[in-house]
């Protein structure tokens, strides 16, 4: 076998790539035939709607990996990713604040927002975000950076569990504070928005919709992608030992700092990618994505698709925003209520998540199956005692120091 | 510096080194393979070590007991480098100074440490306990593409036979008994290649035919390892001892073969005080 068959037979069983396959089929024939060819009447029809839904909930799906990376096989809680991907989201949106050009609504060359507050240049931090590429750069090395700085402090004074979880939390709510401010440049409460074009491309035309759809979906499977190579390595299996048994990794000679950097930024900078996608999609970027709430969201993606699992951080952020968006129409009152009760619920029932109950299902039929060939009377119900005892252990370190969700076949 | 250092310094200078160095080429030409040098710790005013001074030789298995709260937890933490001496000076061979290393420094150069409750990666197999302790490069980037060769294999394989779990190798380790859990620690201790290993209360938990092998296990890995054996069961110090060091109230009580330590009224005192 050659390195690279070997990595891909290392990363997904056929079964996962066959469904992988299909899945990129999907994003990259179905969905774009769907919304652009077939005509507006047929049933088929994908509607300008559904795609801009979906495109958003994959920025998430992203954001949400980054968040397994960090959470479910490292063990480090950040209640602040909505930060990085904000970060990620104001670079993308200053720069299609400067490709809206002449055509705001004050027809000058500095986003309406400075014309407002009467500036008469464009501030610093937003020097040469007229070029792409700049504000490109921006997007991968301000979160990067952030939280390669942050993450040094911490984890060299050792800050773990809920006290990281709550560093971080104070990290998003003070930078949101930052941003809502007219003078610091952000462009106050309202943000950035009312983009024109991006790249040379009106925004808003369905064949642009398109292609930051496809780009989304693609940054997504190479995302997945890259997770399952990085926790399938020795690496991976070196980040999940931290999370277990963190002093025995240290007394193994491995020096644990550079080990939760690494996860740590890059994790950041996923998140940053997610936002800069995010931005042109939904048309919008504003200092509310810092709110401390948007970061707990982010963690509830993930435990309710299944932590350390990455596929289940995707599934976590389809049901729990497909979830949001059915509510927020029928009764949009009770969608807060019904967020905080599926927490509960996930906790107290589904450790594992979605992906963990249909492990659990699994394997139950399979010891049934075995008990019925071999005609010995089936255990499913100390197996299942058994499960749910790791389950009880599971939730109740869910916060401090979650517990494996998946043992990786070697 | 402390004094102690000063007194090392000089002890050095004729010879190949100049001097303790934060980090080198390990120097065992004097035949002293770890030297603890007027070691005080004091937690909030406690001294949990009090001028304890302590040498082990190059192939050594010392003994060290000491009723709770002796220190003996403590002095392992200096030596691995948990915690930082109030005073005095911890050295790894001639040149390594220890208190200047972090904890992965000091594993890396040859120290491996059992703890007291038996901490393995329990959502790991077996063998991925094994390859993870191993000795190799253990910076990151290495570990991102690290492949297992066939040597490494096999010196798995081995070490499975020797801990007795080449039948458990894809268990996942939270699922071993007491036991196991024990002596895979102490298998992967032995993954790193370290020069000393330090054992705290490594029976404790295990059934006596366990208990028989690991005094087995600990007499043919003396001479080529020096080991530090905490424990409390005497019976087996009195399997492995040859010589016995008793700790009480953070420095050296007693020293010696266990006969003569059994003997020393001091330590009857301490012992049958309590």
């Amino acid at each position: 076998m050659g390195p690279i068959s070997r990595t891909i037979s290392r990363l997904y069983g056929p079964k996962a790539w066959t469904a992988l396959a299909i899945a990129a089929l999907v994003l990259f024939v179905g969905v774009p035939l769907a919304n652009l060819v077939v005509p507006p009447s047929s049933p088929f029809h994908l509607s300008a709607y559904w795609v801009t839904l979906v495109g958003k909930i994959m920025c998430y799906a992203i954001a949400a990996l980054a968040m397994d990376l960090v959470w479910g096989y490292a063990g480090i809680l950040s209640l602040g990713h909505g930060l990085f991907f904000a970060l990620g989201g104001y670079a993308m949106g200053m720069h299609l604040m400067r490709e809206i050009g002449r055509d705001g609504v004050y027809k000058s060359d500095l986003p309406d927002f400075m014309v407002f507050l009467d500036w008469k240049a464009v501030p610093w931090h937003w020097w040469n975000t007229d070029h792409f590429w700049w504000a490109a750069l921006l997007v991968v090395a301000v979160p990067g950076l952030l939280a390669f700085v942050f993450g040094y402090f911490a984890f060299r004074s050792r800050i773990k569990g809920v006290y990281l979880s709550i560093i971080t939390q104070a990290l998003t709510y003070a930078a949101m504070l930052l941003f809502f401010r007219n003078e610091t440049g952000f462009g106050g409460n309202n943000g950035f928005t009312d983009f024109k074009r991006i790249l040379g491309f009106p925004i808003a035309t369905p064949a642009t919709r398109m292609a930051l759809f496809a780009i989304t979906g693609a940054v997504l499977i190479g995302t997945l992608l890259l997770g399952r190579y990085l926790v399938t390595s020795r690496y991976g299996r070196i980040l999940t030992a931290i999370r277990d048994a963190e002093a025995r990794v240290m007394f193994c000679g491995y020096n644990t700092l550079h080990y939760k950097l690494f996860i740590w930024t890059l994790s950041a900078v996923i998140c940053g990618i997610a936002g800069a996608l995010y931005v042109p999609q939904v048309g919008i970027i504003n200092p509310s994505e810092m709110s401390p709430a948007n970061s707990i969201e982010m963690a509830i993606w993930v435990a309710v698709g299944g932590r350390g699992t990455l596929v289940g951080a995707i599934l976590g952020a389809f049901l729990v925003n497909g979830g949001k968006s059915l509510f927020t129409q029928v009764f949009p009152e009770y969608w807060l209520f019904v967020l905080g009760a599926l927490f509960i619920v996930v906790t107290l029932f589904m450790p594992d998540g979605v992906v963990g109950v249909f492990k659990r299902f699994k394997r139950t039929k399979r010891a049934a199956d075995e008990a019925a060939a071999t005609g010995i009377a089936p255990r499913t119900a100390s197996t299942r005692t058994a499960s749910h005892a790791d389950s009880a252990t599971a939730s109740a370190s869910m916060i401090a120091t979650p517990g494996a969700s998946e043992q990786p076949a070697r | 510096m402390t004094a102690g250092a000063v007194i090392h310094g000089t002890g050095t200078a004729g010879g190949a080194s100049v001097g303790h160095l934060a980090t080198g080429e390990l120097d065992l030409s004097h035949g002293t393979v770890l030297t603890l040098d007027s070691i005080t710790v004091s937690f909030d005013g406690f001294k949990a070590l009090n001028d304890l001074s302590l040498a082990i030789e190059v192939g050594e298995l010392r003994c060290v007991i000491g009723p709770n709260g002796a220190g003996k937890t403590t002095m392992m933490d200096v030596i691995t480098g948990k915690t930082r001496p109030d005073e005095g000076g911890a050295f790894f061979g001639q040149t390594i100074d220890l208190t200047r290393l972090s904890e992965a420094e000091i594993a890396q150069a040859g120290i491996g440490r059992k703890f007291q409750k038996p901490t393995i990666f329990e959502h790991h197999t077996v063998f991925e306990n094994l390859e993870l302790a191993m000795k190799s490069d253990k910076r990151v980037r290495r570990t991102l593409r690290a492949r297992l060769g066939a040597a490494e294999r096999d010196r798995i394989a081995d070490m499975l036979a020797l801990i007795r779990l080449d039948g458990s190798t894809d268990r996942v380790a939270g699922l071993l008994s007491h036991g196991q859990k024990q002596w895979l620690e102490i298998g992967m201790l032995l993954m790193q290649e370290p020069k000393v290993l330090l054992l705290d209360e490594p029976v404790a938990g295990m059934s006596d035919d366990e208990t028989e092998r690991t005094a087995e296990l600990f007499l043919s890995l003396a001479g080529q390892h020096s080991l530090v054996v905490v424990e409390h069961d005497m019976a087996f110090i009195g399997k492995i001892a040859k010589k016995v060091t008793v700790l009480h109230e953070g420095h050296v009580l007693a020293e010696g073969p266990l006969e003569q330590v059994q003997n020393d009224p001091r330590v009857i005192e301490v012992y049958l005080g309590r």
